[in-house]
């Protein structure tokens, strides 16, 4: 425990980005889908990762830290979800996640709106959060808007990658968001991008401003970057034939870059979209008939898609947090060893909270994993992280050391003991 | 159980109340005299207190010696390669070396562990299943803030796939099924076996008592305040609980009044019958509370009217009153690390559970969710490493009472279940693992030494009938 500390200080002190740091002896897990090492070095130099693994060399001059006993990973990246727009998500007046009464969707940009000091990113981040998918959900239409890639590093300029994708509901959701139906959805979504080809064709002609136009300007160019292919399209659908009807919409769009999130039955469609070569952000333990677009949902669903080929990241759902994936991982190597049932190796499970969300989001040269030249978002843990008796002991973000400390740790060292004493609790901190 | 009248005693109770109503319907000129009054029926047998009764039964068992595993007695004991025997639908003992009987089946578990099944006190499986559609979305009456008179059985659709996840993935063997917390008094709780039936009644815990759900805070006050109703505050919500119960204890004397002294049967109330049987102490307060300081009113308000408070349900707040709570004999069944998603959650932590049993308070885990009851073992585990990080020393097999022996002595049954005590029943996981980590599973589940779940027997896995001829019928969940 006190070299843990020391490891801590010391990462704490190191000045910013300046120094070649070795962090030597702990189990190395790269997050590539490779199995952990033991005995591994990981050097980090300028915020960037140099070197991870067995047979590392520690650079001369280098700050060392000693991670006997501890496991050194690439830190989670997660989503798709709320981090940094939202406080309280009962509380409207603090939850940036849903605009519900405004007249515009697509052309809607969460990256405006991310608050890197609210409390939720504090306990995140000392959960081994460090990159985070965000996005609204859709309210008034098909289309959420652009969705970002974050950190969650202790610093005032938390976008990692702003408008990265664009996010439409197209099961049940885009149904119900649309007026009543699927056609419904599809008509939306034709008439959309076909607004979108006039307003490119012809902008000072384009009719967005009126009150009873059906695409805002602004939603019509927030959709050009998508049918050009250069943002990706994320699209919310759980059925099975959802999923194929969604995967002959590049026919008609060749450009379109598509990503399935849901996918609730894509084991049932697997080897279409592995054809497709559409990534899929999936629920690793939605096992439930949660709805009739769910009906054979399972746990082995993301198994048996990363059998077929398919790059598969875990979406975090839950209410104990996002970091709360590394357990949902930890799950699908336990139905490893369920007789029938399809799970991951340890490598590959870790690798859906790591790496895989962040290729799923085309970013994997940039992080998700303690390959060279990535980003140094680097958490030191207890123990296997997958494991529910494990947590972070230090984070690193881009190199920096992050505060350790939350508003949740902050409120239980108060309440270690429950009885007031010679003042009240409000004087205890 | 208290206050329980067999079924004959209410076919007794039925005729008397047909004698009481013959005797004053007027047909009879004579002028009626004290001592021709109807006779008293006797304490709590003016009306039938079970009227939708069990019908659940066993399923046929053989006698069965599970060796060489660790066992979590539930009650805190452990054994290393210790062994668990169960015949005729009760466990008979568990100690370190135990002889099979002549026929039993015999399980090598080595490098398993074996524990009591989990027990969830709080559960909306059935009223809430799946699939969530509005037309099986039947766990809240929110049209007024006092519905003591629904029973959340009645709205129980023993269809729910839920049902059978919570067995095969989770080892959940005995769940209570509460009505929502949209109102004040939401109604009245039932406790099932976890075991698939063509009814209700042939799911419900034999002899288990009811509870009574009570919610405070932000639902009440948000639901009626949004329909422009009281109460639209937490002095609202207070207010109306205080003049509930203040019917409900006039209720009760009339009622009490009649079957001691006999005379004319006051009116029936379907609500006002919980909320006495309440203050009889016949059934359990089962109350929604966040936040520290309202329990401290709540637990105020349960001394006012003379009940008590069983268990406060998702007290992310406990572990700041778990003094309060001891004294008071209240228990906490409360999430590992839910928080944040309204502002009576904001403080949530997720030592809660280790501080409260660092307290000595009675506290247990519960999920209100039909994906959490699936890995009630895996929140105590966070629970438990949370609390040990914070210096709190809990024994793997004392935070297993969080899971069975906890819940089962809130629920009024720990004499049946809950613990692996000779005689009890022989609700049983068997675990393919140390079941406190991420990696393990139920390989074989037990009901009353019925095996209902094996993960090596695709025979012994349940599929609601919803599921059938569905696509993934069957398949492994």
């Amino acid at each position: 425990m006190k070299a843990l500390l020391l490891a801590a200080a010391a990462l704490i002190a190191a000045p910013v980005s300046a120094q070649t740091i070795a962090i030597t002896g702990g189990t190395v897990a790269i997050g590539d889908g490779s199995q952990p090492i033991t005995g591994g070095t990981v050097v980090i130099r300028d915020g960037r990762v140099v070197a991870a693994g067995s047979g590392v060399a520690v650079p001369a001059g280098a700050q060392i830290v000693d991670a006997t006993g501890k496991w050194v990973t690439p830190g989670i990246v997660a989503g798709i979800g709320s981090l940094g727009l939202v406080d309280v998500g009962g509380v409207q007046e603090s939850n940036d996640s849903r605009a519900r009464t405004s007249p515009f969707n697509a052309g809607l940009d969460v990256s405006t709106a991310i608050n890197p000091h609210g409390v939720i990113i504090g306990n995140e981040r000392a959960g081994g959060v460090t990159r985070a998918i965000v996005a609204d959900d859709a309210a008034g239409s098909i289309f959420a808007g652009q969705g970002a890639i974050i950190d969650l590093g202790d610093d005032p300029d938390p976008i990692t990658r702003p408008r990265a994708f664009q996010y439409v509901e197209l099961g049940e959701g885009g149904a119900d968001r649309a007026g009543g139906s699927r056609p419904a959805a599809y008509a939306m979504l034709f008439d959309a991008f076909a607004q979108a080809a006039d307003f490119r064709r012809n902008p000072a002609g384009f009719d967005g401003r009126s009150t009873d136009s059906l695409l805002k300007r602004a939603d019509a160019e927030a959709l050009l970057p998508v049918l050009d292919g250069r943002m990706p399209l994320v699209v919310h659908v759980e059925r099975a034939s959802d999923i194929r009807q969604v995967l002959t919409l590049p026919r008609r769009y060749p450009g379109l870059k598509l990503i399935l999130a849901g996918a609730a039955e894509g084991w049932m469609v697997a080897p279409e979209i592995a054809a497709a070569r559409v990534p899929v952000m999936a629920s690793a333990i939605a096992d439930l008939p949660a709805s009739f677009e769910q009906l054979a949902a399972t746990e082995s669903n993301v198994g048996r898609m990363t059998r077929a080929g398919i790059t598969v990241g875990v979406l975090a759902d839950g209410r104990g947090g996002e970091h709360g994936v590394t357990q949902f991982a930890g799950n699908l190597v336990a139905i490893a060893r369920v007789p029938g049932a399809t799970g991951l190796d340890w490598g590959q499970a870790f690798a859906t909270i790591t790496s895989k969300p962040a290729q799923v989001m085309g970013m994997d040269g940039e992080i998700g994993s303690l390959r060279a030249g990535r980003r140094a978002d680097v958490v030191l843990w207890d123990g296997d992280p997958l494991e529910l008796s494990s947590a972070p002991v230090s984070v690193l973000i881009d190199g920096r050391a992050q505060p350790m400390s939350s508003r949740q740790r902050r409120l239980r060292d108060r309440y270690l003991t429950p009885g007031e004493t010679d003042l009240p609790k409000a004087y205890s901190r | 159980m208290a206050g329980r009248v067999s079924r004959g005693l209410v076919a007794a109770v039925a005729g008397a109340v047909a004698l009481s109503a013959c005797a004053t319907d007027g047909k009879d000129d004579k002028p009626k005299s004290a001592s021709a009054k109807a006779p008293a029926p006797g304490r709590n047998k003016g009306y039938a207190h079970d009227p939708f009764p069990s019908t659940y039964h066993a399923y046929p068992g053989v006698p069965t010696l599970v060796r060489n595993v660790t066992v979590y007695d539930g009650e805190g004991g452990r054994i290393e390669r210790g062994a668990v025997l169960f015949a005729g639908g009760k466990v008979v003992a568990v100690g370190q070396t135990l002889e099979a009987p002549a026929g039993a089946t015999v399980i090598d578990g080595t490098g398993k562990w074996v524990t009591p099944g989990i027990i969830d006190i709080h559960s909306h499986l059935g009223d809430y299943p799946s699939p969530q559609v509005e037309a099986l979305s039947d766990g809240n009456e929110a049209t007024d803030p006092v519905t003591a008179d629904v029973w959340a059985e009645h709205s129980v659709w023993p269809q729910d796939p839920g049902f059978g996840r919570a067995l095969a993935n989770g080892g959940v063997t005995t769940l209570q099924i509460l009505p929502g917390s949209a109102n004040l008094f939401g109604g009245r709780s039932v406790v099932l076996k976890n075991v698939y039936a063509r009814t209700m009644q042939g799911m419900k815990f034999p002899g288990a008592g009811y509870g009574l759900k009570m919610a405070c805070g932000e639902n009440p006050k948000r639901v009626y305040g949004g329909k422009n109703r009281k109460p639209s505050t937490r002095m609202g919500n207070v207010a109306v609980d205080r003049a509930t119960w203040a019917k409900a204890v006039a209720y009760k004397r009339k009622w009490d009044k009649y079957e001691d002294s006999g005379g004319d049967a006051p009116d029936r109330d379907i609500a006002m019958d919980t909320l006495r049987g309440v203050l009889a102490g016949e059934i359990r307060v089962q109350n929604h509370c966040y936040r520290a300081d309202e329990m401290a009113v709540v637990m105020d308000m349960a001394k006012e009217f003379g009940y008590k408070v069983t268990a406060f349900h998702h007290a992310v707040e406990a572990y700041k009153i778990g003094d309060l709570l001891k004294q008071n004999d209240t228990c906490a069944a409360v999430w590992a690390d839910w928080y944040g998603f309204k502002m009576e959650s904001y403080d949530g932590i997720g030592e809660n559970l280790a501080l409260l049993q660092k307290e000595g308070a009675c506290a247990m885990i519960h999920s209100d969710d039909e994906n959490g009851i699936q890995r009630l073992n895996q929140e105590v585990a966070k629970a438990l490493a949370s609390g040990r990080r914070a210096g709190i020393a809990i024994t793997d097999e004392a935070a297993w009472e969080w899971l069975s022996f906890n819940p089962a002595k809130a629920l009024g049954i720990a004499d049946r279940t809950g613990s692996l005590k000779p005689g009890k029943m022989a609700d049983v996981v068997l675990w393919n693992g140390n079941p406190l980590s991420v990696y393990s599973r139920p390989e074989k589940v037990w009901v009353d030494g019925a095996l209902l779940y094996d993960a090596n027997d695709p025979k012994r896995r349940p599929v609601s009938d919803f599921e059938l001829g569905q696509p993934g019928e069957g398949d492994v969940k």
